[in-house]
């Protein structure tokens, strides 16, 4: 034992005389975590978050929240006596003045950046998967939030440099503020202090920036983590797997070691791309004021989709009563955004409420497993590209030599009717894919040999699955689920339904999402479907030589015994050894 | 481990996992890393598993790592030191940058990633690769937990009262709904009022610009005072009410500006098709608001063979030989016009304020 150890054993002692921390130790340092690249996803989102901590505490010290104008007298050139905002002017010292500082600029938005486009990625592996089934729609929820907490943060943060474009951001931001019926006159007022401009908005919008919604996003971190912890993470079907117990490796020292190390590695790329990569160069657009502006002005990409659905929405207008009510930016800029957050999280609850599922899911789907749910997300993500293509009209037009018309007319119909379609083809696929997964559950593969018996018979030779991939199909069992049944007017006893009504929406509903989905073999049909399998390619034996494999016993630190040459579970070296596996 | 497990070792909760009973001894060879059963997958070793050559190759490799983030670090205090901020330097691919954050960026990324990339390889070829089993348990709580729940919430509920004293249940939920109501009406002065007066209310304030009659036209920029011949026809200028530089004066003037900012363009005066009112141009010259009546970004993309006008944010256009009307795109409302005529000294005026609200819509705009 060395030294460092005795201290550490003592301080260990010490605080768990006080906390009890060495019970929680004990526990879960072993804690097992399942190993998939996708779920580092999530991990990457988190990493990019506390490099955003970081590195905005760093620009906190040189920044000034200020609309006072002063005259700029730093060292770029180009704007050396330019009148400006002491926001800007401060951005600039920043970006040229302060040694590292530009490089810590771009290292927070180029990490902003991927914090978001981290999460949004997360979102979907976790909605593909069904991950987000019970016990874990509360965490699901909580994502939602992070996003919504996600794009304000960036929005904000975008604005506060006070430079041409994110003035013109803020601009819009307030005409959309305005838009809002009844209350948005003053609701703009009150938030920029009085009229466009104002010299308040940057100052409060700082606060926003660096308490407000960091302080929101660090305790939903904290909970969505605690829960991840509490609930065990999901895991992908394989050999071993079960709905009840969780395959991987331990926290200490895997995991500590994977997941330390990978924050070690974002944080590393993030400050490469950050010294390597330019990003939001403020010096070239200039000073904030509201009479200028730059063609081709593009928010940062997760804002792109909102700015898409206000360049394609038709001008609706309209006064009533003396009073005007702007659909055109009110549906596209509030009511969508507001509708596609609120179905998003409450999808899990819409899902166990058609499907009457109330079981726990700690196994996760394969997405052509739930073809319903599958094409639904194909089909948000079609709408949200639509839009987004939407948000860049302007920049797709000039590449493309195409008129900016057509383009809105096409994404105005498109956006309507292409993710009905996108929904349709994604189901589809689906369903096929669940065809071919129950062929080969029950006739193995195709191995394209003609095989000639004595007695003259032709037969095509097919071969048996993998333990591995039997295992992984075989959850189209855990994963399907019939149709509801029909509900009755009166039950058994003469008593008479009061919720018929409801019930005969939700048996549409659940038919809908399930009756077309493939029905998978039962086990015993696998099994049967296997074994004959197995005979055909009995038959075959004879053709073949085998290849005499080169074993050897390896000894393992770990503990256990490796086979070399083709991978061997476990249970079947132990056995060899005569032993059984409890 | 030190002292977590020998200090008070009866203590210890077992959780079946912890030691080996002696009986057991066939099967410490079949349990994995943290001292877990083995899942039952195949395994096939690694290189560094069965050759100790392999093994050490990958230490050094790790301790590799860790030596190159060291490096980076004296590099990067190096080049903070060193490098003259102002310098640039080409590099393929990237072009002339500035040469400090460059080296800034290199030398800090490359010190931090290998640190990582050193713990993921230490991870992946030297500790164990056995894929471990645990058991899930349902949260849910026991039956009994939840009969004591709910017994104590009804014991709760019976010593406050809470269901028996109706009038102290009532007056308590009616004061909690109340007691929001001052942390809404503090946020009433988030429009301050200055010099203790709130003086002209948001309607007026976005109904009026700093335009009224006979007030000179400037250029925006240089400020001077424009005449008929200084617009071609076909030409486009952005311009201010001669007082602009003035409201600087005072504070700043980014509220009157992002107000009274105008385009002014030229056209043939037979191109006209309509204007907003008789004889509002000036020999075919016109006087548009600049400000977008979609979402309020100024606009100066004018295409002078069709007369159109495009919004660079949101692509509204507008058709100036047409009274500004809207002709595609998400704006709603035309593009409110500048009445205009020459003073006695030839210069460029407006003949009267603009007749109805500048730029985006609001509720009570009518």
């Amino acid at each position: 034992m060395s030294t460092t150890e005795k201290v550490g054993g003592k301080v260990a002692t010490y605080v768990d005389d006080r906390v009890g921390s060495n019970r929680f130790l004990g526990r879960n340092l072993k804690k097992v975590f399942p190993d998939h690249w996708s779920f580092m996803l999530g991990e990457i989102a988190l990493y990019s978050f506390i490099i955003v901590l970081l590195t905005g505490v760093f620009l906190t010290l040189f920044y000034k929240p200020s609309m006072v104008e002063v005259v700029y007298n730093g060292s770029y050139v180009p704007l050396k006596g330019i009148y400006m905002s002491e926001a800007y002017a401060s951005t600039l010292d920043i970006s040229f003045d302060v040694r590292g500082g530009l490089l810590i600029r771009q290292m927070h938005h180029w990490a902003a950046l991927l914090f978001i486009a981290a999460m949004a990625v997360h979102m979907f592996r976790v909605f593909f998967t069904g991950a987000f089934r019970k016990p874990r729609e509360f965490n699901w929820v909580i994502g939602i939030g992070l996003i919504t907490l996600g794009l304000g943060a960036g929005f904000s943060g975008y604005s506060l440099p006070d430079d041409l474009l994110s003035g013109t951001g803020l601009q819009i931001a307030r005409g959309i503020v305005q838009a809002i019926p009844v209350v948005g006159t003053w609701g703009a007022f009150l938030l920029f202090d009085g009229q466009f401009p104002g010299t308040e908005f940057i100052s409060r919008l700082y606060g926003v920036h660096i308490l407000l919604i960091p302080g929101l996003i660090l305790a939903l971190v904290t909970v969505h983590l605690m829960m991840v912890w509490t609930q065990k993470h999901t895991q992908f079907p394989g050999e071993g797997r079960t709905n009840d117990n969780v395959v991987g490796y331990p926290l200490m020292p895997i995991y500590m070691a994977k997941a330390g190390g990978f924050f070690f590695v974002v944080f590393g790329v993030t400050a490469l791309i950050g010294g390597l990569v330019t990003i939001n160069p403020i010096w070239i657009f200039g000073p904030y004021t509201p009479d200028q502006v730059g063609a081709g002005s593009q928010p940062d990409w997760y804002i792109g989709w909102l700015d898409g659905a206000l360049r394609i929405f038709p001008n609706i207008e309209m006064v009533i009563f003396g009073y005007t009510i702007s659909w055109n930016i009110f549906i596209p800029a509030v009511i969508v955004p507001g509708i596609v957050f609120t179905v998003a999280a409450l999808y899990p609850f819409l899902e166990a409420w058609v499907t009457g599922d109330k079981r726990d899911h700690n196994l996760l789907d394969r997405p052509r497993n739930a073809p319903t749910r599958t094409g639904i997300g194909v089909m948000a993500i079609t709408f949200y590209l639509l839009l987004f293509i939407g948000g860049g009209n302007d920049i797709i037009a000039i590449t493309f030599d195409l008129s900016i018309n057509s383009i809105i007319w096409f994404l105005r119909i498109a956006v309507i009717v292409l993710p009905p379609i996108a929904f349709l083809v994604t189901r589809r696929i689906c369903i096929g894919l669940q065809r071919k997964d129950r062929e080969k559950l029950l006739h193995g593969y195709e191995s394209g040999r003609i095989l000639r018996l004595p007695h003259g018979e032709f037969i095509e030779v097919h071969e048996p699955l993998t333990p591995k991939e039997r295992a992984v199909l075989e959850s189209a069992i855990e994963s399907y689920r019939a149709p509801l049944p029909a509900p009755e007017k009166v039950d058994a006893n003469g008593v008479k339904n009061k919720r018929y009504r409801i019930d005969v929406i939700r048996y549409k509903l659940s038919r809908w999402f399930y009756a077309d989905d493939i029905v998978p073999p039962s086990r015993a049909e696998i099994e049967a479907g296997q074994a004959h399998v197995s005979h055909d390619a009995a038959l075959e034996a004879p053709l073949h030589e085998h290849d005499v494999k080169d074993t050897v016993m390896v000894p393992f630190h770990g503990g256990i015994l490796h086979t070399e040459g083709e991978p061997a579970t476990n249970r079947e070296q132990l056995e060899e050894r005569g032993g059984t596996l409890q | 481990m030190s002292d977590l497990t020998t200090r008070d070792s009866a203590s210890t909760p077992d959780h079946g996992h912890g030691d080996v009973p002696a009986d057991d001894l066939a099967r410490p060879l079949y349990r994995g890393p943290g001292g877990l059963p083995a899942a039952d997958v195949p395994h096939r070793p690694r290189r560094s598993d069965i050759d100790p050559k392999a093994a050490r190759r990958v230490e050094r490799q790790v301790a590799a790592l860790f030596l190159v983030s060291m490096l980076m670090v004296v590099l990067f205090v190096a080049a903070y030191v060193a490098i003259d901020p102002q310098a640039e330097i080409y590099i393929p691919l990237f072009g002339e940058v500035g040469f400090q954050n460059f080296a800034l960026g290199l030398t800090f990324g490359l010190g931090v990633f290998c640190i990582g990339a050193g713990a993921i390889q230490w991870a992946k070829k030297l500790m164990p690769d056995v894929e471990v089993v645990q058991e899930r348990h349902s949260l849910a709580s026991t039956p009994h937990e939840d009969v004591e729940a709910a017994e104590q919430y009804e014991r709760g509920k019976e010593e406050s009262g809470f269901a028996q004293y109706k009038i102290i249940r009532r007056t308590l939920i009616a004061a909690l709904a109340l007691f929001p109501i001052p942390l809404v009406v503090l946020l009433r002065d988030l429009w301050t009022p200055k010099n203790g007066s709130f003086g002209p209310s948001p309607v007026e304030l976005l109904s009026e610009t700093a335009w009224t009659t006979d007030m000179p036209i400037v250029t925006d920029g240089t400020y001077v005072k424009l005449r008929p011949e200084d617009i071609p026809v076909g030409g486009l200028v952005s311009a201010l009410p001669e007082n602009i530089m003035e409201i600087q004066e005072e504070e700043h003037n980014l509220n009157a500006r992002g107000k009274a900012a105008i385009i002014l363009v030229r056209m043939e005066p037979d191109e006209i098709r309509a204007q907003q009112g008789d004889g509002w141009d000036y020999q075919g010259i016109l006087a548009y608001s600049k400000i977008c009546t979609h979402v309020g970004c100024p606009i100066a993309l004018y295409e002078h063979r069709t007369h159109h006008l495009l919004c660079p944010c949101h692509q509204s256009t507008f058709d100036l030989a047409d009274a500004g009307n809207v002709v595609f795109g998400p704006a709603a409302r035309r593009m409110p016009q500048l009445p205009i005529g020459v003073d006695e000294e030839g210069f460029l005026v407006a003949k009267a304020p603009f007749a109805e609200p500048v730029g985006p819509s609001f509720w009570e705009r009518g």
